[in-house]
């Protein structure tokens, strides 16, 4: 049985396609994936991301404690900053890609994918031992709101009455509910996002969240938007989505995700096999392979090269919305991940030439 | 609301059979159509390719997923609607109108197999 957000019942009124993800009954569409997702490129589109997970992480140990589940490097950070990066298994596999939020010193938010929560959760209790730190799950507390495109900051702003301009990319900060009340006293919101362009996520409690949407709701200034185009959005700005481009199989590695993978860190688990994998190379590596014919290739369709030997399989691919082009990211044999290299997917009966291009098919428009 | 044209034959997966004379025009319904948002690329089998009733000749895409096309009546392809090459979207703007392939039927018995509108209808609201 799949958990609703709370804002299940506004999705439902506005006719939302409603599909399972990661454990909650959600969103899709509510009109079309290609309207909303233009809406997102060229204005202000809002999503439901309540399913999302939160954990608190607080007390003596915390920053020490995150330095060793996280791959990327917290330390020194001002408060507000926000890391991107992974937890990873000791043999370099993903557990899950998550943004680090430093709300204070030893207090970290974290927030984590809806389809990992549990096995997550389970993951970072089990590296408590050691760690004088105090865990709190927050994910039934928080709703969670995306407010993404180039018109967000003047949305946020004026229907919300929340001040954020002063928000620099990937920083965050608790603040008075603005304009829409509730119960929260106080919220966190910051300027990040999964789409590639600038937006905001805003995090509070159900009552504010669902007051927040119905705000934006009546202003008409911001298009309500599925995890359909959240996931063309994400896949043409070359944005890995775990369970496609990561898995317990997928290291960040293999992923080209090694930036956010900080070895000069003295310890956290998984060093020594990313280690060994970015001195030695990988076997598998992830790229981009655009088409040249309009057949789409889809998650699990074989790669192969000219000859026809499968050397692996498309992760993610859509006809790409923004650019009109055919394009796929795919787990593919190390050989073969050079740019320009061409190779062939198979489309049910069918193999369609194309040739390895750089994973972002479109570019990012954020406000740095 | 989903179009419904009568003198048609009809699949439960949702594809149409124009009848004229020997040949058959095989589509998809509006109802089809409406499910499956706006069509961004068409599959389709080529001429002289024999298709088989109750399998697949080729699929439908959305921007979301494939959808696979099934034959609702065997028979040999005579012609493809190459105007779906470069504008998938006809179909969205006018699914009776643009067939996807003409077939030679190889058993027109096979069309009583098929559902007339009102059963059609019926089934679409289950």
């Amino acid at each position: 049985m799949e958990k609703k957000t709370c804002l299940y019942d506004r999705h439902v009124a506005l006719g939302a396609l409603m599909s399972p993800f990661g454990g909650f009954i959600m969103p899709i569409q509510y009109s079309n994936i290609t309207d909303e997702h233009n809406a997102v490129r060229q204005h202000c589109g809002v999503f439901d991301v309540s399913h999302m997970g939160e954990v608190r992480i607080t007390g003596p140990d915390a920053e020490r404690y995150v330095q060793h589940i996280f791959t990327n490097d917290v330390t020194n950070a001002p408060v507000g900053q926000i890391y991107y990066g992974m937890m990873c298994y000791p043999n370099g596999g993903t557990v899950d890609d998550l943004l680090v939020y430093k709300m204070g010193d030893n207090d970290f938010f974290l927030v984590i994918n809806a389809a990992n929560i549990d096995k997550d959760v389970e993951w970072m209790q089990q590296q408590m031992q050691g760690f004088n730190i105090h865990f709190e799950h927050q994910s039934d507390y928080y709703g969670q709101l995306a407010v993404q495109g180039p018109e967000a900051q003047a949305v946020v702003e004026e229907v919300l009455g929340l001040s954020c301009a002063e928000l620099k990319f990937y920083t965050a900060k608790v603040a008075p509910s603005g304009a829409v009340g509730g119960t929260s006293s106080s919220i966190i919101i910051s300027r990040t996002g999964y789409t590639g362009e600038d937006g905001f996520e805003i995090y509070g409690s159900h009552e504010f969240t669902q007051k927040t949407w119905d705000m934006l709701m009546e202003s008409g200034r911001c298009k309500p938007c599925g995890l359909g185009c959240r996931d063309t959005l994400r896949f043409e700005v070359g944005l890995p989505l775990y369970g496609d481009e990561l898995s317990a199989d997928i290291s960040p590695i293999m992923a080209g995700l090694g930036i956010f993978v900080k070895l000069d860190k003295p310890e956290f688990i998984g060093k020594e096999a990313l280690a060994e994998q970015k001195a030695n190379g990988v076997a598998q590596k992830i790229v981009g392979i655009e088409l040249a014919d309009k057949a789409i290739p889809r998650h699990g369709y074989p790669v192969l090269t000219p000859e026809g030997e499968v050397i692996g399989e498309v992760t993610t691919g859509y006809h790409c919305l923004s650019v009109d082009k055919s394009v796929c990211m795919a787990l593919v044999k190390a050989d073969y991940a050079k740019l320009g290299t061409p190779l062939q997917v198979q489309i049910r009966k069918k193999v369609f030439p194309g040739v390895v291009v750089k994973k972002k098919f479109y570019d990012k428009h954020y406000k740095k | 609301m989903a179009n419904f044209e009568s003198g048609l034959y009809y699949s439960e997966s949702h594809e149409y059979v124009r009848v004229e004379g020997e040949f058959g025009y095989i589509g998809i319904s509006d109802y089809a159509q409406h499910a499956l948002g706006n069509v961004v690329y068409v599959d389709m089998p080529e001429v002289d390719d024999e298709v088989t009733a109750g399998e697949e000749f080729g699929a439908v895409e959305s921007v979301k997923a494939a959808s696979d096309l099934i034959a609702p009546v065997s028979g040999t392809v005579v012609e493809i609607n190459e105007a779906l090459e470069d504008e998938p979207e006809l179909l969205n703007k006018d699914a009776f109108g643009n067939w996807i392939i003409k077939v030679q039927l190889s058993d027109p018995s096979e069309l009583d197999n098929l559902m007339d509108v009102e059963a059609y209808k019926k089934h679409c609201a289950e």
